[in-house]
C-alpha cells in the first residue's frame, strides 16, 4: 500500500521552484529522466510507516523541516576541500573529498588514478565518457513503491563518478571521505554512478562524516555496473551526529560470475537509513551484504536489504547486526527473491541484535520469497541479549564480568567487521568499535577530519 | 529418475477431491445479495434478541466503510457480495426430538463423511457439532456433557440459553471492527459452535465441529466460542468440507477462544474445503480470523491446523498472551497444490510476564501452489522475560510453484529472547536414493519424507485425527508424496 | 587446600547435592567419579561459581577464604579452573585475545606489569606445544567450530596458559578418541606440580589409566557413598555402578 506523506507538496514545489537551475548545470542526458522521475515521485510521495519498507522508520522528523538546498558547491567550498585532498587518508588509499555530496576541485575536474581508473564529478563523467555514461545511468535505480530513488532521479545535481575500465585490477582502494558540512540546516541529494567493467577488481571505501552541528538530511543514490567477471567491494562507515539524517540508496547490478561485497558499518549517526539493492543480473554472480550498526542515545538506525536472484547459479549471503543502547531503536527489512528460473540458488540472510536496555526497541523483518525449487535458502533472525553461558565461561578464566561484557559484544560486533577484505580497514574497525563499545568518541586518531 | 519424478509431480495434479459431492437436501434459503435488510432477515429468522441484530447492524456498518486488504500475497479475483446467499439451512423439521427426526439424507451425508451422527456409531470420547451451510444440525453427547458442567451446542443455543456468557465475551477476542471479513461475519454469521468449560473441569472427550457446505452460491459464516474457565483443560477440533463447484465459494468464520488462569485450550483444526480443480476453477476461499486470549496466568492456548484444501487461504489463527506465564503455541502444516494459495500464520502477543510462545510452520507447495507464512512475533515493554522461537520451513516439489517467508519480530524489552529460523529447500535427492538404495520407490519414498517433515505438526493432533491427517496429506499430494 | 563441609546445594529447587565433605590437599589428584545424574557436574558448578545452582547449607574454604563469597572471576584468579565438559563456542572472540585478556587479568590480580605482545605470543608458544595444540586453533574464534576433541584440548591448552592451582576437569574424557585422551591426560602430567591439586570428574574409569589419583570418591544421588585409593577406580570398572547402588541399599536396610 502506498501511503503519501503530506509533507511531499514542500517537495514538489521544491522541484518546481529549482528544476531549472539544476538542469542547468547537468547533462541532457541525465535531465532527460527528470519528469518521469517527478511524476514518479509524485505518485509515491515521501515514504510514511503505511509503506510496507518503512513500517519501522518515521522520516517525517527530518523531511517536515525548513532545509537550505544545496544544489551545486561554491567557490569557497572548492578552497576548502582541496585543502583536504589526497592528505585525508592514513590508509593505504587513493583519497577524495566529497563536499556536501560534490566532487569540487577546482582543477581536473577527471583525474585519472596511476592504476587506470578515472575519478571525478557525475556531470563532468556525462561529458568525457558520454557512451558509457548513457549506457548505465538510470538504469539500476529503480523503485516501484519508494519515492525517495525519484526526489533523486528528478533533482539531484551532481555527484562522483568512478569508472574502472575493462581488465584494470586495482589493487589500492579508493577512499571517499564525505563531508557534510554547511552554515545552515541542509538537504543534499548526491548522485553517484560506478562502473566497473569486465574483469575489473576494485574497492571503494566511503566515509560519512559530518562537520558542523546543523540538521542535515542527505538522500543520496549510487548506481553500480559490476560487468562480467568483476569483482567488486563497497565499505561504508558512517559517523555522523545526532542530528544528521542519512538515507544512502545503493543499487548494485551484476554481470556473470561477477562477485561484490557491500559493508555497512554505523558507528554513528541521528537517523540512517541505507537501501542496499543486489542485483544478481548474470550466471554464477555472488553478493555478500553485510551491515553493522551500534545506537545509542535516540538514534534510529535501519538497513533494508533487497538480493534478486534473476538467474541461475547464483549465491548471496547476508549478515546484519545491530547493538542498541539507551532508547535507541533499529530496523532490519531484509528480502531474498529468488525469481522463477534462478535455479541453483544459494541465499543465506542472518540478523542478530543484541538489546541493552529496557528502552531500546528492534523490529526485524526478514524475507524470502522463492519460486524456483532447486534452490538452498534459509534466514534466521534474534533478538536478545548476551549469551550466559559465553559470558560465565569468560568470568571462569578470570576476565571481570564488564570486561567480560565487552568483548562479548566485540565479538559480536568482529563477526561482521571481520568479512572487510582490508586488513588496515579491518583493524581500524575494530577499534572504532571498541572505542564506541567503551563510550568512547569513534574517531580515526590519525585522520585530518575532526568529525562529529 | 528426473522424468520419474516429474511424472509423479505431474500425477499430483490428476488427483480427486473425494468429498466433492453434493447432497439433495430440502433447504430453506433467502435472496441473494447483501444490504441491511438481509441482516435483518437472518436475525429473524434465527429469533435474535435485540442486542444481538444491534451488534450485527453496527458491523455491517462498519463494513460498509472497509475495504479488502490488499497486504496478503495473494491474488485474490473479486468478490461479489450480491451474487453470494447469505443464509442457506436444511428445512427444519417441527419437534426434531430424536435422531430420525433428521432428514435421512442429511445423515447420509454426514455418514458419507464419515462424521456419523448417531453417538453409538461414533468414534467413542469425540462430541460433534455438525454444522452445514448455515446452522447447527446435531451436536452430539450433549447430555453427557451436560452433566460435568460443560455446555457444547450450537451458537444459536447458546444464544437463547446462556446470553450473559455470550454477550460477556463474543467480540472481546475478535471485535466486530478487527477486519474486514471479521467484520462482514459479525454482520451476517449464521451459526456455529459455543462451548464453556466451568471451573476445574477437564472436558473428558474430544469436542469438535463438523463444518460442511452444501448449497451452491453460499457463503459460510460460522463463529465459534470457547471458554476455558480456569484450571479447566479442553481439546477441540474442527474439520471441514465442501463439494466440487466451478465457481468459489466464501468463507469467513471467526474463532475466539478465551482462557482463564490455569486454563489450557488445544484448538486442532483439519481444514480440507474443496480446493478447486486442477486448473484452478472453484474452490473455496477461506478468510478466518482466529485468535485466542490466555487472559489468566499460567494459561495456555495452543492452535494446530493442517492446512489442504481451500482455494485460498488467510489465516492466522493467533494469541494474545496477556496472563504472566501465559503461553501460546502454533503448529502449522499447509500444502498448497495445484493453484492453491495460502498465506499463513500467526501472531504471537506478548503483554505479560514470563510469557512463551512457539511457532511451528511447515509448509509444502506442489503444482502451481504458492504456499506464504506471515507471522508476528512481538513483546511489548512490560513483558519481561518473553520467550519465543519460531522455526519456519517450506518444502518445494516442482519448479511452478512458490514458497515464501515473512515473519515480524517486533521486541521492545531487553529481556526478551526472540529466535526465528527459516529454511526454504527442495525434497532431497539424496534421501529419496537413500530410500531408493533400501528398495522403496521414489513414489513412497517422497510420502515418507513429507510425512516426516510434517510430523512435528502432526504430532500435535489427537490421536484419532493424527492419523486422518497423515492420510490427507498423502491424498492431498497423492503421486508426488505417498 | 581446599575443604568442603557438608555442602548442600539446589537446581530451581530441587535438591542435587545432599551434604558433600571432602578436603583436597595440595598435590593431590583427586577423581570424582559416579554414574549419571548423580550430582558430578553440579559440584563442578557450584566451585567455579554458576549462578543457577543454589548452594542451601554447607561451606567450602578455598586457601583459607571463604570461597562461596567471590565471584567467579575471583574464584578464577585465586587460581580455580574448570575444564567444561560443554565448551562455549564464542563466535567473534578471537582465542589470542581471550587469553591475552584472562592472562592479564590474572596478572594484573598478583600485581605484574600486563604481558607484551610477543612475550605473550612466546607463552603461547610454548604451551601450545606442551599440550601438544594444533597451532592455527589459536588463531580461530573461541571454541567455534572446533570438534567435541579439539574443545578438550583447548581446555587443557588454557589450564596450561593460566597455571591453576586448583584444576576441577569435568568429564574431560567424555567423546575423546584414544588419542585424543592421551594428549588431555598427557597435559595434566605435565602440569602436575607438589603446590597444584586436580579433582578429575569421570564417569569412565578410562582417563585414569593415564592420570593416576591419589584418592577416589564416588558420588551417587548427591552424597559421596565411598572413598578409597585408586585400587577403588578398578574395581568400579569390573563390577559397574550397580555394584555401589545395591551396597548402599543393603546398607540401608540393615
Amino acid at each position: 500500500m502506498i501511503v503519501k506523506s503530506e509533507i511531499t507538496e514542500k517537495y514538489l514545489e521544491l522541484y518546481k521552484d529549482n528544476i531549472n537551475k539544476i538542469s542547468g548545470i547537468s547533462s541532457p542526458f541525465f535531465n532527460s529522466f527528470r519528469a518521469a522521475a517527478f511524476d514518479k515521485f509524485n505518485e509515491l510521495g515521501i515514504p510514511t510507516k503505511k509503506n510496507e519498507a518503512y513500517k519501522y522508520t518515521n522520516l517525517n522528523i527530518f523531511f517536515d523541516h525548513d532545509y537550505e538546498n544545496y544544489f551545486m558547491p561554491v567557490p569557497a567550498d572548492f578552497i576548502k576541500a582541496e585543502e583536504f585532498r589526497c592528505e585525508v587518508t592514513d590508509l593505504d588509499a587513493y583519497g577524495i573529498v566529497l563536499l556536501n555530496g560534490f566532487y569540487p576541485t577546482l582543477k581536473e575536474k577527471l583525474r585519472q588514478l596511476p592504476s587506470g581508473v578515472w575519478i571525478g564529478s557525475l556531470n563532468e563523467g556525462a561529458i568525457q565518457f558520454a557512451d558509457k555514461f548513457e549506457k548505465h545511468f538510470g538504469k539500476y535505480a529503480k523503485s516501484e513503491t519508494d519515492g525517495l530513488v525519484h526526489l533523486n532521479t528528478s533533482m539531484a545535481s551532481d555527484g562522483l563518478f568512478i569508472f574502472i575500465p575493462e581488465g584494470v585490477n586495482m589493487t589500492r582502494p579508493v577512499q571517499v571521505v564525505n563531508l557534510v558540512q554547511a552554515d545552515n540546516d541542509t538537504f543534499n541529494q548526491p548522485r553517484n554512478l560506478i562502473i566497473a567493467e569486465k574483469n575489473s577488481k576494485f574497492s571503494i571505501i566511503i566515509c560519512d562524516h559530518t562537520l558542523a552541528p546543523q540538521k542535515f538530511l542527505t538522500n543520496a543514490v549510487t548506481e553500480v555496473f559490476v560487468g562480467e567477471n568483476a569483482h567488486f567491494d563497497i565499505i561504508r562507515v558512517q559517523n555522523e551526529h545526532n542530528n544528521a539524517c542519512k538515507i544512502t540508496n545503493t543499487f548494485i547490478h551484476q554481470e556473470k560470475n561477477s562477485v561484490t561485497s557491500s559493508n555497512n558499518i554505523t558507528l554513528h549517526g541521528g537517523l540512517i537509513r541505507n537501501n542496499t539493492y543486489h542485483y544478481l543480473g548474470g550466471e554464477g554472480a555472488e553478493s555478500y551484504s553485510y551491515g553493522l550498526f551500534l545506537a545509542d542515545k535516540w538514534q534510529h538506525i535501519d538497513n533494508f536489504v533487497n538480493v534478486d536472484h534473476a538467474f541461475p547459479h547464483c549465491t548471496s549471503n547476508q549478515l546484519f547486526k545491530g547493538v542498541l543502547d539507551d532508547m535507541s531503536t533499529g530496523a532490519f527489512n531484509g528480502r531474498i527473491l529468488v525469481r522463477p528460473d534462478a535455479q541453483g540458488t544459494f541465499a543465506y540472510q542472518k540478523n542478530n541484535n543484541i538489546l541493552l536496555t529496557d528502552d531500546a526497541k528492534m523490529d526485524t523483518k526478514p524475507q524470502l520469497e522463492i519460486f524456483a525449487d532447486d534452490v538452498k535458502c534459509s534466514h534466521g533472525a534474534t533478538i536478545g541479549q548476551l549469551d550466559d553461558d559465553a559470558l560465565f565461561y569468560l568470568q571462569s578464566r578470570g576476565i571481570n564480568k564488564r570486561e567480560a561484557r565487552l568483548m562479548l559484544m566485540f565479538g559480536f560486533a568482529h563477526e561482521v567487521i571481520q568479512n572487510i577484505k582490508i586488513e588496515a580497514l579491518r583493524e581500524r574497525m575494530d577499534n572504532l568499535v571498541m572505542q564506541r563499545l567503551k563510550g568512547e568518541l569513534s574517531r580515526c586518531a590519525s585522520c585530518l577530519v575532526k568529525c562529529m | 529418475m528426473e522424468k520419474d519424478q516429474d511424472k509423479i509431480i505431474n500425477d499430483v495434479t490428476t488427483t480427486e477431491y473425494k468429498y466433492g459431492f453434493y447432497s439433495d437436501i430440502a433447504m430453506d434459503r433467502i435472496p441473494k445479495g447483501l444490504s441491511e435488510e438481509v441482516v435483518r432477515i437472518i436475525s429473524a429468522k434465527k429469533n435474535e434478541p435485540e442486542w444481538l441484530l444491534d451488534f450485527r447492524l453496527k458491523s455491517y456498518r462498519h463494513w460498509l466503510t472497509m475495504k479488502m486488504p490488499t497486504w496478503p500475497n495473494l491474488k485474490i479475483p473479486p468478490i461479489n457480495y450480491q451474487e453470494i446467499i447469505f443464509y442457506a439451512a436444511p428445512k427444519e423439521r417441527k419437534n426434531l426430538k430424536n435422531i430420525d427426526d433428521i432428514d435421512p439424507e442429511l445423515k447420509r451425508t454426514f455418514d458419507k463423511l464419515g462424521i456419523p451422527l448417531e453417538e453409538q456409531k461414533h468414534l467413542a470420547g469425540v462430541a460433534v457439532d455438525a454444522v452445514i451451510d448455515s446452522v447447527s444440525v446435531k451436536t452430539t453427547f450433549k447430555e453427557t456433557l451436560a452433566e460435568m458442567g460443560i455446555i457444547f451446542c450450537s451458537f444459536s443455543d447458546a444464544v437463547k440459553e446462556y446470553p450473559d456468557l455470550v454477550k460477556r465475551y463474543m467480540g472481546s477476542v475478535v471485535p466486530y471492527t478487527d477486519n474486514f471479513f471479521a467484520t462482514l461475519n459479525s454482520a451476517v454469521f449464521s451459526d456455529g459452535s459455543f462451548c464453556y468449560i466451568p471451573k476445574g473441569v477437564r472436558c473428558p472427550m474430544e469436542l469438535s465441529t463438523y463444518f460442511r457446505i452444501n448449497s451452491a452460491n453460499t457463503g459460510q459464516f460460522e463463529r465459534t466460542l470457547l471458554i476455558a474457565d480456569e484450571e479447566s483443560y479442553v481439546s477441540y477440533l474442527e474439520g471441514c468440507t465442501a463439494p466440487s463447484r466451478d465457481e468459489n465459494q466464501l468463507h469467513a468464520a471467526i474463532v475466539e477462544i478465551v482462557a482463564e488462569k490455569n486454563a489450557e485450550v488445544k484448538y486442532s483444526t483439519v481444514q480440507n474445503w474443496y480446493p478447486g480443480d486442477k486448473e484452478g476453477k472453484g474452490g473455496v476461499f477461506n478468510f478466518v480470523t482466529k485468535r485466542g486470549m490466555c487472559k489468566g496466568e499460567n494459561s495456555k492456548i495452543s492452535w494446530t491446523q493442517i492446512e489442504t484444501g481451500s482455494a485460498i487461504t488467510w489465516k492466522y489463527p493467533s494469541c494474545i498472551l496477556r496472563g504472566d506465564n501465559s503461553t501460546g503455541e502454533f503448529y502449522s502444516v499447509a500444502v498448497t497444490n495445484n493453484y492453491q494459495q495460502a498465506d499463513t500464520g500467526t501472531k504471537m502477543t506478548h503483554i505479560g510476564k514470563n510469557t512463551k510462545s512457539t511457532i511451528v510452520s511447515k509448509g509444502i507447495s506442489a503444482g502451481h501452489g504458492q504456499n506464504s507464512y506471515r507471522g508476528l512475533v512481538k513483546v511489548l515493554k512490560n513483558a519481561s522475560n518473553a520467550r519465543n522461537y519460531s522455526q519456519c520451513d517450506s518444502l518445494l516439489l516442482g519448479d511452478k510453484c512458490g514458497a515464501h517467508t515473512f515473519p515480524y519480530l517486533e521486541v521492545d524489552n531487553s529481556t526478551a529472547i526472540v529466535e526465528h529460523e527459516a529454511t526454504t529447500s527442495k525434497i532431497g535427492e539424496d534421501q529419496i536414493f537413500y530410500c531408493n538404495q533400501r528398495g522403496i520407490s521414489t513414489e513412497d519414498a517422497i510420502g515418507l519424507i513429507v510425512n516426516g517433515y510434517a510430523r512435528e505438526v502432526i504430532n500435535k493432533l489427537p490421536m484419532e485425527f493424527a492419523v486422518e491427517a497423515q492420510k490427507l496429506l498423502q491424498i492431498s499430494l497423492e503421486g508426488s508424496v505417498g | 587446600m581446599l575443604i568442603i563441609n557438608n555442602l548442600k546445594a539446589s537446581i530451581e529447587g530441587k535438591s542435587i547435592l545432599k551434604g558433600i565433605s571432602l578436603e583436597v590437599k595440595p598435590g593431590e589428584i583427586h577423581a570424582i567419579m559416579g554414574p549419571n545424574g548423580s550430582g558430578k557436574s553440579t559440584l563442578a558448578a557450584v566451585l567455579a561459581g554458576r549462578e543457577f545452582v543454589e548452594v542451601t547449607e554447607g561451606t567450602i574454604t578455598y586457601l583459607g577464604k571463604n570461597l562461596l563469597d567471590m565471584s567467579p572471576e575471583d574464584r578464577a584468579k585465586e587460581g580455580i579452573f574448570l575444564g567444561f565438559q560443554y565448551p562455549i563456542e564464542i563466535p567473534g572472540v578471537s582465542m589470542v585475545n581471550f587469553m591475552k585478556t584472562a592472562i592479564n587479568e590474572h596478572r594484573k590480580h598478583n600485581g605484574l606489569e600486563p604481558l607484551s605482545a610477543s612475550d605473550f605470543l612466546k607463552l603461547m608458544r610454548d604451551k601450545k606445544e606442551l599440550v601438544e595444540i594444533d597451532s592455527k586453533l589459536a588463531n580461530r574464534s573461541v571454541n567455534e567450530g572446533f570438534s567435541g576433541g579439539e574443545k578438550k584440548k583447548n581446555e587443557i591448552f588454557q589450564m596450561a596458559m593460566l597455571e591453576p592451582k586448583l584444576a576441577i576437569l569435568d568429564e574431560t574424557d567424555s567423546g575423546l578418541d584414544i588419542d585424543a585422551l592421551r594428549i588431555v591426560a598427557n597435559g595434566v602430567n605435565k602440569l602436575k606440580h607438589p603446590d597444584n591439586s586436580f579433582i578429575v570428574i569421570t564417569h569412565y574409569q578410562r582417563l585414569l589409566d593415564y592420570i593416576i589419583p591419589d584418592v577416589v570418591h564416588v558420588l551417587y544421588d548427591g552424597r559421596i557413598v565411598k572413598t578409597a585409593g585408586k585400587e577403588l577406580a578398578l574395581e568400579l570398572e569390573e563390577k559397574g555402578y550397580d555394584w555401589i547402588k545395591k551396597e548402599i541399599e543393603n546398607n540401608v536396610t540393615a
